[in-house]
């Protein structure tokens, strides 16, 4: 069954049944990269949230293919690549991203990732994954001396899960049931 | 080959999106160049929607305020009804104006006042980078905007500009690990570069343990680094201890102590009340040096009362000229196999050899 054209299946209910309008598809990372553009000027401690990751782990869950996950990462990792200062390379976010939208998509295809709590699991552990993958990106191509402060990173992680539970929900609602 | 790319369809594809990725970073990295057509487009599209973003805060705050402000005046009006007396009312009168002052109208009188041509900019957003203190204003090329130019408020200096778009800039905050700049102590001129480290304090670095630097002095733009207008506030020293080999200082930079909203990008700086213009064919907008001062800075030159009294010397130049002395006192000729060493402990201005300490016994 193909989706018909302007729509993306969601391939975690059952096959077919509901599907995202391409605007909400590109609309929310897009929303995701300005919210951490934006907001954190005026509410500083909404810094640790990183919504394009979290856009990308759940349109990675939704789709449930590797390829469309990478390539979905890669998009949205490279947005943001290009809103950060110009002594950041692009490519950093991008390979970073690539990589969480293909394991997200390949862990979808194994387990039941339509429970809330799986999926903010995930989301924790993505943030993870993300925050350490770049961290060694920075020293390993860059050359870069930062810093890696596990304790933080994990906090920062529970409170992405936390928040990525009622996100992920939220989403949900904007699938268009056929 | 095809039986291949269909078994390991995925990892081929993961494989090729990092591969092109690491190329796209190989490229930047060796180059040393940005590939700014990207980021162009990206700050393009989202500059109108920032702007439109902070133009709607921006009118909701500012409704806000006078409506506010309208309660206020009321009850003050009730309030000054009652008392019946004029001098109060034209003084609260006079608080209401105060406190309702925009920061818009103090950078117009902070432009006004200052010697430097500026122009006032709003910041729109932040950069997505998580390491870098970086911000986004609404003025780019189009408004004469360039690559290196100061960024600075009234209470005292931002950033710099280090990327700029057709409708957009990207300002390095002085907070930023990579920014640094020239300054100045107030009290005793000592000389330092000032250095972010991705927190609300900057170090200035460079400062021999012997110099005099005390907590709460003021420090200031020395106009040393081209980009900043001497004598722009920048902090006041919290914390100033000497270290192993350099004084460690410590300042809160005064510029970031309010917000940023609204701040001046200056467009043609001014040392003092010296007016320069930059200098041509620069790809940086770099500002003229500054004037030095008399007796701030050794200058053999200027003992002798020679014309190029300016001449901008550094350390390296003090002790070579230190050491020429000792050696023209001692009558060495340096680089004259036959002339004996000469004694580097008893200089022109101290002729007597110091007497080292009596051994300590080892016990």
């Amino acid at each position: 069954m193909s989706a018909p054209r302007g729509k993306f299946r969601d391939s975690v209910g059952s096959a077919g049944s509901s599907k995202y309008h391409w605007s909400v598809v590109v609309g929310i990372p897009l929303a995701a990269i300005l919210f951490q553009v934006y907001v954190p000027r005026f509410v500083t401690d909404v810094a640790y949230l990183e919504l394009p990751l979290l856009a990308t782990v759940y349109f990675a869950l939704t789709f449930r293919s590797p390829v469309a996950g990478l390539l979905y990462g890669a998009s949205v990792g490279l947005a943001q690549d290009s809103l950060a200062r110009p002594q950041h390379p692009l490519g950093m976010y991008g390979i970073v991203k690539t990589l969480v939208g293909y394991f997200t998509a390949f862990v979808s295809q194994r387990f039941d990732v339509r429970n809330s709590s799986i999926r903010a699991i995930l989301a924790f552990f993505f943030y993870f994954f993300h925050d350490f993958f770049y961290w060694v990106l920075s020293r390993a191509l860059l050359g870069e001396a930062v810093d890696f402060d596990p304790i933080r990173t994990l906090v920062r992680a529970m409170l992405n899960g936390a928040v990525s539970a009622p996100l992920f929900l939220l989403l949900d609602k904007l699938k268009t049931t056929e | 080959m095809d039986f291949f790319l269909n078994r390991f369809r995925n990892l081929t594809a993961l494989l090729a999106a990092i591969l092109a990725q690491l190329a796209l970073l190989a490229y930047q990295i060796k180059s040393g160049q940005d590939v700014r057509l990207i980021r162009v487009w990206a700050v393009t599209a989202v500059t109108p929607l920032a702007r439109f973003i902070e133009g709607g805060r921006g009118g909701l705050a500012h409704f806000l305020k006078n409506y506010v402000l309208l309660l206020n005046v009321r009850e003050e009006n009730q309030r000054l009804k009652a008392d019946l007396d004029r001098t109060e009312m034209e003084n609260q009168y006079l608080r209401a104006q105060l406190s309702t002052a925009d920061r818009a109208v103090a950078l117009a009188i902070f432009q006004k006042t200052s010697q430097s041509k500026t122009l006032a900019a709003r910041v729109i957003g932040n950069t997505t980078d998580p390491n870098g203190k970086a911000v986004i204003v609404d003025r780019g090329a189009a408004d004469g905007i360039q690559k290196g130019m100061a960024v600075i408020k009234p209470e005292g200096i931002v950033g710099k500009i280090i990327g700029v778009f057709p409708h957009a800039s990207d300002v390095l905050l002085v907070t930023d690990p990579s920014f640094a700049a020239g300054v100045v102590s107030q009290k005793n001129r000592v000389h330092g570069t000032l250095k972010g480290q991705g927190q609300s304090t900057v170090i200035v670095d460079y400062i021999q343990n012997e110099e005099a630097v005390q907590p709460g002095e003021w420090f200031l733009t020395s106009g040393d680094d081209l980009i900043f207008p001497r004598g722009i506030l920048v902090g006041q020293a919290t914390v100033v201890r000497n270290g192993k080999s350099r004084k460690e200082v410590y300042l809160a930079p005064s510029g970031m102590q309010s917000g940023l909203e609204d701040v001046l990008i200056v467009l043609d700086g001014v040392h003092g009340t010296i007016t320069e213009t930059p200098l041509p064919n620069q790809p940086m907008h770099l500002l003229a040096p500054p004037d030095s001062d008399a007796g701030e800075r050794f200058s053999p030159a200027a003992e002798s009362g020679s014309a190029a009294a300016s001449t901008v010397v550094t350390d390296l130049d003090r002790s070579v000229e230190h050491y020429r002395a000792i050696g023209a006192a001692q009558n060495h000729r340096y680089g004259d196999k036959n002339s004996p060493a000469p004694d580097y402990n008893v200089t022109p201005e101290n002729p007597a050899r110091p007497v080292p300490p009596p051994p300590v016994p080892r016990p």
